[in-house]
């Protein structure tokens, strides 16, 4: 079992999806319990990863089999510091954000939750797949249950939305798959393989082309400025599920593709890029927040500020020092649960008042305190005051920059002050003062369930501010490696395009 | 020693059927329950069985003189081709007796059209060749006017004819010109005299040139692509699916096998001319269908191009390009036969969906259904877990490395663009309500069956396309 955890994990997902789409169509209980169930049991089994993992550089849980072997692909899979916490918190989200959905999802729930499952999987599969070709195959398979739970349960707009959410990334993906290809020939080792690929850096020309390619389709999946156009659209159409997983999740991909494809592969083209990503991701910080602070709508908000947040994770990921890659997995992490949350609360206040206006609400704490104590709590998460998870993430990445640059990092710690402001004003309108809306008047306070599904958020958000050596112990290693393959690969021998390296096949 | 008759017997079979279906027609009377569709349908799993048997003998060989030739290229398309006949019957019978066609001469014309089809991706002599491909052609016009009462079914077999008289017009007049610059109409022999250079160079060059405007017209790429629309929505459109999916296919065996075989060594002169083409073909299919609302219109510009995608892979030539043509082709074919059939499956007394308003809400409706259209327009996409993507990525491949990088990312951008107007039907369907009552049929049994075959396959392919992609990989390097 261990030795195929990973392919378990992948395929549950599958196995499950299948299940739910056989049950009769008017079970919706038992779609909704089959759905939790298996997600929830994927979370359990994600546990064993912590369980086996060992503090060292180098994959682990590695399976590799022959798929299409006479084109050079094949089934390998891999985890390491930089992967194992993303694919735990996939499998932490995914049961949280359906059972987020419990009640207000009511239309066609069998193949909402075959959507949710099929997505959990494409979302396993590109953190843990080690071949190009597996990997692309997962990213983009990934766009279609995205597109199909924004099309049909997001709001007004939906399909607009869903076109453009798909639309954008494909785009992006494409001219990745051309830079395969291209890489694929280039090398001339005839094979899909990432770790193999990554021992053979091709001619650094060619890699400034090849990187672009890879950044694009990574730019626009973070999303960096000034690529982030489908976010604001897509985050605020999607349903609460979709907005958890988009923003949870799916926006982790891009920064990950950087670290695990990008920057391995063209290490030459990585360094002499990097000043330009980190420019980018400080006007998106910036610009980001700037834009949050004039947001009327919650959930708009809460999606520029991604953009802000994902900005940090972007400079510390181009300032390639082992503290800053550390700091940006660890913010992925931390922004996966503090936006998660967000987006749930936000769903939480739609379904009792179908509004995302913030001018709509205002002196909710006096109807719904509980509601307002978690909201203000993961707020705190959410802007980096310390002893939250937040803090952690964007202070090791601000220390690990300032030696890639002092300027730059004086303009992200604008983000951070202006964060503090756009959250904390946006928690004012919405829930202090008087109840200016009638209709706010009578609001139930948090259920159970939904209690249920916020406790495990606000805990997390808690410990991971104070025991953040438990989870960045096991990402060290992996990041210190990375840092040093791509610093030190100026130094090695190059393949010149059309020339054939020999490369051993086997691990 | 006779004539070994064995590497045709196939293509044997289906003619034999094909009198046997006319003249048990002639027999059967009005009326009565037409054993057409069975007889038909039994000729074609004995056609299938046939070569399934001569591939596991290893029979290969020319025959007839050496006119029609039996090698792994051949065999898998007969394959395809052989399967696509036997998917199309299977839609058929619903969708005439919906469309008040159901006559004996329809089965008849099918099976003669694939019989051409056998001919076309066997023939080693350019006359017999051109005789097989006025076999395959013949047979569809007739086939494309069986609505006689519709203006539209007449006016899609006149234009057929009449465009695919003049492409042939140009296809005879290259042969002409060949012979003329090697003294022979024959493919090895053309190759030799090609080769050799000598004073016929201008002659070769321009048959060639000739050669290239005929397959245009039939595999329908750019800018000899005029006919498609037309034709694609005024046939019926079973007729329509054994078209895009089943001339496609036998085309571009006709196409590999006489730009590779007979005309190596002009290539320098005609890759260029072919990748022009393509870009061409991709650009211009891919904005064709942004444009349609009516889905047999924006199928026929996607069949358009997807001319486009693998003309980028007959540029790449020998070995990986045929090989990615011949996937390619597979899933191309079990697509379209899916999105024809499926809207075939639909069409009641009069009624045929043509508009995306007619498949509005269909999820709700016709879930099953609606998901099979789903997998084939994302299969046309380009988009895993699907045959597609997979056939797309050979494609390029096999571009990038015969050193056309531009043509795949043409390609792979014109993907993104034909995933507007592909998901569109999606949105359709999914993310729609219906409109108005809900007026279509019911699939039938067979259709049904013929879908999910479809469907499955092409899912399947998508995640373990192996054995499909080996077996291509020997038909590539089969080709004589």
């Amino acid at each position: 079992m261990s030795g195929r955890l990973l392919t378990v994990l992948v395929f549950l997902p599958v196995a499950g999806a299948v299940l739910v789409a056989l049950l009769p169509r008017a079970a919706e209980r038992a779609q909704k319990v089959a759905g939790l169930v298996v997600s929830g049991g994927v979370f359990v089994l994600s546990l064993l990863l912590l369980r086996g993992f060992e503090a060292v550089p180098g994959m682990q849980f590695e399976e590799r089999h022959a798929w299409l072997p006479g084109y050079g692909i094949s089934y390998h899979l891999g985890l390491d510091g930089l992967s194992l916490w993303l694919v735990v918190l996939t499998t932490f989200l995914t049961p949280l954000a359906l059972a987020g959905s419990w009640s207000s999802i009511r239309d066609r729930v069998r193949e909402f939750n075959v959507f949710m499952l099929l997505l959990e999987a494409g979302m396993i599969g590109v953190f843990v797949a080690l071949d190009l070709f597996l990997f692309y195959i997962f990213w983009e398979a990934m766009l279609i249950p995205m597109y199909f739970l924004i099309g049909i349960w997001g709001h007004e707009r939906r399909i607009y939305a869903a076109f453009k959410f798909f639309l954008y990334t494909m785009a992006g993906s494409v001219l990745m798959l051309v830079a395969f290809l291209v890489l694929y020939q280039a090398t001339g080792a005839r094979t899909f393989d990432l770790l193999l690929l990554a021992q053979r850096p091709v001619d650094p020309a060619l890699q400034t082309w090849l990187f672009a390619a890879f950044a694009l389709a990574f730019a626009i999946k973070v999303p960096m400025f000034p690529f982030h156009t489908w976010l604001p659209d897509a985050h605020v159409e999607a349903p609460t599920a979709g907005s958890v997983i988009l923003a949870g999740v799916l926006l982790k991909m891009g920064g990950y593709g950087f670290l695990r494809l990008a920057f391995p592969l063209f290490p030459d083209a990585a360094v002499r890029f990097a000043p330009w990503i980190g420019a980018l991701a400080a006007i998106g910080i910036v610009y980001g927040a700037l834009v949050s602070l004039v947001q009327p709508n919650l959930k708009k908000l809460i999606a520029y500020s991604s953009v802000s947040h994902l900005g940090f994770v972007m400079l510390g990921i181009a300032a390639l020092t082992p503290t800053a890659v550390v700091g940006s997995v660890y913010q992925m992490i931390n922004h996966g649960i503090s936006t998660g949350a967000l987006f749930l609360l936000a769903g939480m206040l739609y379904d009792r008042r179908h509004t995302f206006e913030i001018a709509e609400y205002g002196g909710l704490r006096r109807v719904m305190p509980w509601l307002t104590a978690v909201f203000l709590l993961v707020s705190f998460s959410s802007i980096a005051v310390p002893g939250f998870n937040g803090f952690i993430g964007e202070f090791l990445i601000l220390l690990g920059s300032w030696r890639f640059s002092p300027p730059l990092v004086v303009l992200a710690s604008l983000g951070v002050v202006l964060a503090a402001g756009y959250v904390l004003w946006m928690v004012q309108r919405v829930f202090y003062g008087e109840v200016t809306n009638a209709k706010n008047a009578s609001l139930p306070d948090l259920s159970t369930r939904e209690a249920l599904v916020l406790v495990p958020l606000v805990a997390l958000a808690l410990f991971m501010g104070v025991a953040s050596p438990l989870f960045t112990r096991m990402i060290e290693p992996s990041a210190d490696a990375l840092v040093r393959v791509v610093r030190e690969a100026p130094a090695r021998p190059r393949v010149a395009p059309g020339t054939v390296a020999e490369i051993p096949d086997g691990r | 020693m006779g004539v070994d008759l064995r590497p045709v017997v196939p293509a044997l079979i289906v003619a034999v059927t094909g009198v046997i279906v006319l003249l048990a027609q002639a027999f059967a009377g009005r009326g009565k329950a037409s054993p057409s569709m069975p007889l038909s349908l039994l000729g074609l799993f004995g056609a299938l069985a046939s070569v399934i048997v001569l591939a596991a003998r290893g029979v290969r060989g020319a025959t007839l003189g050496g006119a029609y030739v039996l090698d792994d290229f051949s065999l898998f398309l007969h394959g395809l081709i052989l399967s696509v006949g036997i998917v199309a019957l299977l839609i058929s019978p619903s969708y005439l007796r919906a469309t008040g066609a159901e006559r004996g001469e329809y089965y008849a014309l099918v099976l003669f059209s694939i019989v051409g089809m056998l001919g076309l991706v066997s023939c080693l002599e350019l006359v017999a060749l051109f005789v097989a491909l006025e076999i395959m052609s013949v047979a569809l016009y007739g086939a494309a006017g069986l609505h006689r009462t519709r203006p539209e079914s007449t006016e899609a077999a006149m234009k057929y004819f009449l465009t695919g008289a003049f492409s042939s017009a140009f296809f005879l007049y290259g042969v002409a010109l060949l012979y003329g610059a090697s003294g022979s109409t024959w493919v090895d022999r053309i190759a030799a005299a090609v080769a050799g250079g000598g004073e016929g160079g201008t002659l070769a060059l321009l048959g060639a040139g000739m050669l290239l405007v005929g397959f245009g017209f039939k595999v329908a790429s750019v800018p000899f692509h005029m006919w498609a629309p037309d034709v694609y929505e005024g046939a019926p459109t079973t007729v329509t699916a054994v078209m895009a999916a089943g001339v496609k296919a036998a085309a571009f065996g006709g196409f590999v096998r006489v730009f590779l075989r007979a005309l190596p060594g002009l290539s320098e002169q005609w890759e260029p001319a072919v990748a022009a083409l393509a870009l061409v073909t991709m650009v211009v299919g891919n904005l064709g269908a942004l444009a349609q609302s009516n889905l047999k219109r924006m199928l026929a510009y996607s069949s358009v191009a997807h001319a486009g995608y693998l003309l980028t892979a007959l540029v790449a030539g020998d070995g990986a390009g045929t090989q990615a043509i011949l996937f390619y082709l597979v899933a191309y074919a079990l697509v379209n036969l899916g999105g024809f059939g499926a809207l075939a499956a639909l069409a009641r007394s009069g009624r045929e969906p043509l508009w995306l308003d007619d498949v509005a809400g269909l999820a709700r409706r016709r879930p099953a259904l609606a998901a099979a259209i789903a997998v084939y327009m994302v299969s046309l996409t380009g988009v895993p877990v699907s045959a597609g993507f997979v056939g797309k990525f050979y494609l390029f491949r096999a571009a990038v490395e015969a050193g056309y990088v531009t043509l795949a990312i043409v390609g792979f951008l014109a993907s993104v663009v034909s995933a507007y107007y592909y998901l569109r039907v999606v949105v359709a369907m999914y993310m729609r309500e219906p409109v108005g009552e809900d007026g279509w049929a019911h699939v039938s049994t067979a259709s049904a069956a013929a879908l999910a075959f479809t469907a499955i396959v092409v899912l399947g392919l998508g995640v373990y396309p192996g054995p499909v992609l080996d077996w291509a990989d020997v038909a590539a390097r089969s080709l004589l």
